[in-house]
């Protein structure tokens, strides 16, 4: 099925910014961010569909999930 | 009043007051500087300082950031640019709140800092900093670690909190303390190229969409650590926030995070 990920800020960097990729039905958030060598511990905020979403949750075809890294530097 | 007025309509440049003026009101009326800056604008004249303010910010308007009290969460890269740009604008009675000191390695960034001040106070050193550049207005520096205990005493009669933290735990305290003092939050995080900013107003679970996944004090930071030019970025942006929130004007970053990468110059909204 389609996802289209998108990464913001650090993530980016030698990954992308928004791309729709396959992933096979059923998969969670955290598969996609480790498909994508993201650590789950450097995951601040994680949307799909705009909306706050849990990394366990499962992914539905054509769901957008967006992954946000952990800032807290002042 | 009547006076006061009469030496002001006397020496005003229309309706604007010379420092000179301002230093006799003080003199004659026996006022500090932040009461004759108040008695200005009560009476319907601009100090001279605000004069490239008023095309934004009108003598009224002034008068109204004149008794405002904003608080500062940290003193330090974010701290530093927003206090200095909070005094500049007018906003009357800052808290500076910082329990550390400086070191070498701030100096690469924080306003506040210098060679001569390592070791010595960051809330001290943003109330010497304020009173060479406005001792118009107050800072009542707090040298203890912002906490969940301190809080009422140190926002009591603070209308914005600005939060200038440098780690996760903090700043979470600090919205749920916040939101319990019913108190807005401007929040600012950076990190390297990068920055965060939203308006937490009291009950918004912003923060905890933002931080709802971290396991770790330090983000990305940590790694990155932060250049001169992000927390003055940032610190801008949390400025404009506590000026528009202040003066009821504007659009506010409620409900939704700006997303500042200045290092491919992108900024998105992310709303909820």
């Amino acid at each position: 099925m389609e996802i289209t990920v998108r990464l913001y800020l650090t993530f980016r960097t030698g990954r992308l910014r928004t791309e729709t990729r396959e992933y096979p039905a059923g998969v969670t958030a955290a598969a996609v961010a480790r498909s994508l060598a993201i650590r789950d511990a450097d995951i601040g905020m994680a949307l799909v569909n705009n909306r706050q979403a849990e990394l366990e949750q499962e992914l539905r075809p054509g769901d957008t999930l967006s992954l946000f890294p952990v800032v807290g530097g002042g | 009043m009547d006076a006061l007025r009469a030496l002001l309509a006397e020496r005003a440049d229309g309706d604007v007051v010379a420092w000179a003026d301002h230093a006799e009101v003080m003199r004659r009326f026996g006022l500090d500087c932040p009461e004759a800056e108040g008695a200005i604008l009560s009476a319907g004249f601009l100090p001279a300082r605000y004069r490239r303010n008023r095309q934004t910010i009108s003598t009224e308007l002034q008068l109204r950031l004149h008794g405002s009290t904003v608080a500062v969460v940290g003193c330090g890269g974010l701290g530093g640019y927003v206090i200095e740009e909070l005094a500049r604008l007018g906003v009357g009675t800052l808290v500076a709140i910082d329990h550390d000191v400086f070191e070498e390695h701030n100096l690469n960034r924080q306003l506040l800092s210098s060679p001569a001040a390592i070791g010595q106070s960051k809330a001290q050193a943003a109330r010497r900093r304020v009173a060479d550049i406005d001792p118009g207005v107050v800072v009542r520096p707090i040298e203890v670690a912002f906490s969940p205990e301190t809080a009422a005493a140190s926002f009591g009669g603070v209308d914005v909190v600005v939060d200038a933290a440098d780690n996760v735990p903090i700043r979470l305290q600090l919205a749920e303390a916040c939101s319990r003092l019913k108190i807005p939050l401007v929040h600012g995080a950076i990190a390297g190229w990068y920055g965060y900013v939203c308006t937490v107003m009291p009950g918004d679970e912003t923060l905890r969409h933002l931080y709802g996944r971290w396991s770790e004090p330090r983000g990305v930071e940590a790694v990155l650590g932060n250049p001169s030019f992000t927390p003055a970025v940032v610190a801008s942006f949390e400025v404009a926030e506590v000026c528009k929130i202040l003066l009821e004007q504007g659009c506010l970053l409620r409900d939704q995070i700006l997303v500042i990468d200045l290092l491919n110059m992108d900024v998105d909204h992310i709303r909820f």
